[in-house]
């Protein structure tokens, strides 16, 4: 068996997994009837329609021929990685880390490392044009979402603060 | 004329120095994000709802509808200028519009972009001042087989619009849906498929939906194309008054387009996109003046159309949101958590029990309007200038502000995390051609749907027939089917897929 369309013939088996598993996690819920329904009730009935739904495209990708078979091509690891790091990075340092006792590092340097993490994702990357950029969403975060907006925010590490 | 003193009452609210104000700072930084390249309006509203939290309600919303039109008109600007369209609802634009640029004809194309909208703006306000009151007396005789009803008609409505496969269209919704019904379930108090985690027993927010797979997978999607790719007119935009021959096309085109899109936009599951498509479509079929451009190679109408419509549309979809509480769109399910937010909960009771707030908003839609076209005309060239700051600066600065903004809705990393993870999955959704806008729009109706259809047939003692048996809940299916049916026609399918192959 052939996949006619790549794109589709993922979607169908995501869909499908998603479905049977909001399905299952719906069944350890009271399920109930139509006139009494339990909190399992809507979820069952959307995971069995979505899993269903999932193997129809499914099929129909094996079957119905496209241009090209529909491929999905390269995935740009890099900015996926570099991107979601930044802000995983981000949220680290903002926050702190308790498990590690990791000390909150506040918004300003945080902002520094997710600018230096995410200008990876790019095609060049540039030290000191980094260096500027990131001292320039420094200062207009400061000013629009502190001082502007009063946001609460851990600006400076928490050791310096106090 | 209650019309009038309603609109009066409206414009009083509106006309305050403060809420001048907000407007303004809404339009401002609306356009100032629309104009970026690669950043819809969907995703400039999530971001820039932090912007709003600490304002009154009525400013707030004031400001929130200012930056949706100004998304909307940045848009179109990068549409003409670096034939990326934002946005769905621009993609037709960037047909006649980029190749107007590329002669050298981009002032005139921004120009007709602007004033058409700004027409069709004027236009939508007044429909929906006209429509909102009757709309929302019918409104107060829904039940909730009639809101089940009208919420499957408008998931249907999404599905036929969604670019590419009617079935991932579905797919996608009923995803949707069911991640809207993680966290406590509101009858039981039982928190279903929470994993025990204290933070989804709340369920996902929307904003960390709308951001991670509207700001980063895009994001992400973008960087892994070559930068080569984009091409930007920004030296020759010069002289932005279209001719008088510009101007005796573009009126007809405007004035057609906007009725469509007035009419289209009222419609659950229509609004701009829709608008758009079907203006430029009967702006194809009707007849070419002696010595007029064909479409396709830079025709003036088929800029003033489609852009006129699109904002029509874009205003009448705030009726069924106004009056019902249900959104018709991706965008109006996003204005629906912003006004949930503000502790507003939108349905046919805000027009009675908060008239300033409801009829402001109306007028300060109008005021938007009139202020886009005085800050996009004129400062036009500031806006190019943004075009030509390079990407690699722009990105980090939007990854930056969308962590920012996620955080600061509940002061809680818990969020960053999320974001992080619905950045991988709307990277996924873009890679297997699965379009996401239907995905939020179930993700708000999730809840609304589930508890609408428990109540209406717990009123029928578990007869689902009840949905055909009331006249107007029969009437909404039947319309719902009818949109299927028509999609489904052969010839009807194979011209849908043609105009969504022009993107």
């Amino acid at each position: 068996m052939n996949i006619k369309s790549q794109k589709d013939f993922f979607s169908g088996l995501m869909f499908m997994a998603v479905g049977i598993a909001f399905a299952w996690g719906a069944t350890t819920y009271k399920v109930g009837d139509g006139a009494r329904m339990g909190p399992g009730y809507f979820p069952l009935m959307l995971g069995v329609l979505l899993a269903i739904l999932g193997a129809v495209i499914t099929f129909k990708a094996m079957v119905v021929e496209t241009e090209g078979g529909d491929r999905i091509g390269a995935w740009a690891w890099k900015p996926l990685f570099f991107i979601i790091a930044a802000n995983l990075v981000f949220g680290v340092l903002l926050g702190g880390l308790p498990s590690i006792k990791l000390p909150a590092m506040g918004l300003i340097v945080g902002i520094y490392a997710l600018t230096f993490i995410a200008a990876n994702a790019g095609e060049e990357f540039k030290f000191k044009e980094v260096l500027i950029l990131a001292t320039v969403l420094a200062i207009i975060s400061y000013l629009a979402f502190i001082v502007l907006l009063k946001l609460q925010f851990p600006v400076w590490p928490a050791f310096i603060t106090g | 004329m209650d019309l009038i003193s309603n609109l009066s009452l409206g414009f009083g609210v509106a006309f305050t120095p403060i809420n001048l104000m907000y407007a303004f700072i809404g339009c401002l930084l609306g356009t100032l994000i629309g104009v970026l390249p690669g950043i819809g309006p969907l995703a400039t509203i999530a971001m820039l709802l932090p912007a709003t939290y600490a304002l009154p309600p009525v400013s707030a919303l004031i400001m929130l509808a200012g930056i949706y039109y100004g998304a909307q008109y940045g848009g179109s600007t990068t549409a003409i200028l670096v034939n990326l369209p934002g946005e769905s609802s621009s993609v037709v634009t960037v047909i006649d519009g980029y190749q107007m640029a590329r002669q050298g004809r981009a002032g005139p194309a921004l120009a007709a972009a602007g004033l058409g909208s700004f027409f069709a703006g004027c236009v939508g306000t007044l429909v929906l001042a006209a429509f909102a009151v009757p709309l929302t007396e019918v409104a107060f005789k829904f039940g909730p087989a009639e809101y089940f009803s009208l919420m499957v008609l408008g998931l249907v409505g999404a599905v036929v619009l969604a670019s590419g496969s009617l079935l991932k269209a579905v797919g996608m919704i009923l995803l949707g849906l069911l991640v809207g019904l993680v966290g406590t379930d509101v009858n039981s108090g039982v928190a279903r498929f929470s994993f025990d985690i204290p933070e989804l027993t709340d369920g996902i927010g929307f904003i960390v939906i709308a951001m991670g797979v509207f700001g980063y997978g895009e994001i992400i999607s973008n960087l892994g194309k070559h930068e080569s790719e984009r091409e930007v007119f920004t030296a020759n935009v010069t002289g932005l008054m279209p001719s008088k021959e510009d101007f005796k096309r573009m009126v007809p085109a405007v004035l057609r387009g906007t009725a469509l899109g007035a009419a289209l936009g009222i419609l659950p599951g229509g609004g701009a996109v829709m608008s758009a498509f079907a203006a430029y479509t009967i702006e194809k079929k009707t007849k070419l003046h002696p010595g007029e451009v064909p479409f396709g190679k830079g025709n003036i109408r088929g800029v003033a159309a489609p852009e006129a419509a699109n904002n029509a549309g874009s205003q009448t979809s705030f009726i069924p949101l106004l009056t019902l509480g249900i959104p018709p769109n991706a965008v109006m399910a996003l204005m629906v958590g912003a006004m949930t937010i503000h502790n507003i909960q939108p349905g046919p009771q805000v027009m009675t029990s908060n008239p300033e707030l409801f009829w402001g908003l109306i007028a300060s839609m109008w005021i938007g309007n009139a202020m886009l076209v005085i800050l996009n005309l004129p400062l036009i060239g500031i806006w190019i200038k943004l075009l030509t700051v390079p990407y690699r600066w722009l990105f980090p600065a939007i990854v930056l502000f969308c962590a920012i903004g996620v955080y600061s809705t509940n002061n809680n990393t818990w969020d960053i995390w999320m974001v992080a993870i619905f950045g991988v999955i709307g990277y996924l959704f873009i890679k297997l051609g699965a379009e996401p806008a239907p995905l939020l729009l179930g993700f708000i109706l999730g809840p609304m749907m589930e508890e609408n259809l428990r109540r209406a047939l717990l009123l029928s003692r578990g007869d689902w027939s009840v949905f055909v048996t009331r006249g107007l809940s029969a009437s909404l299916l039947a319309v719902a089917a009818l949109l299927l049916v028509v999609v489904l026609l052969p010839s009807i399918k194979k011209k849908r897929e043609e105009a969504f192959v022009e993107d």
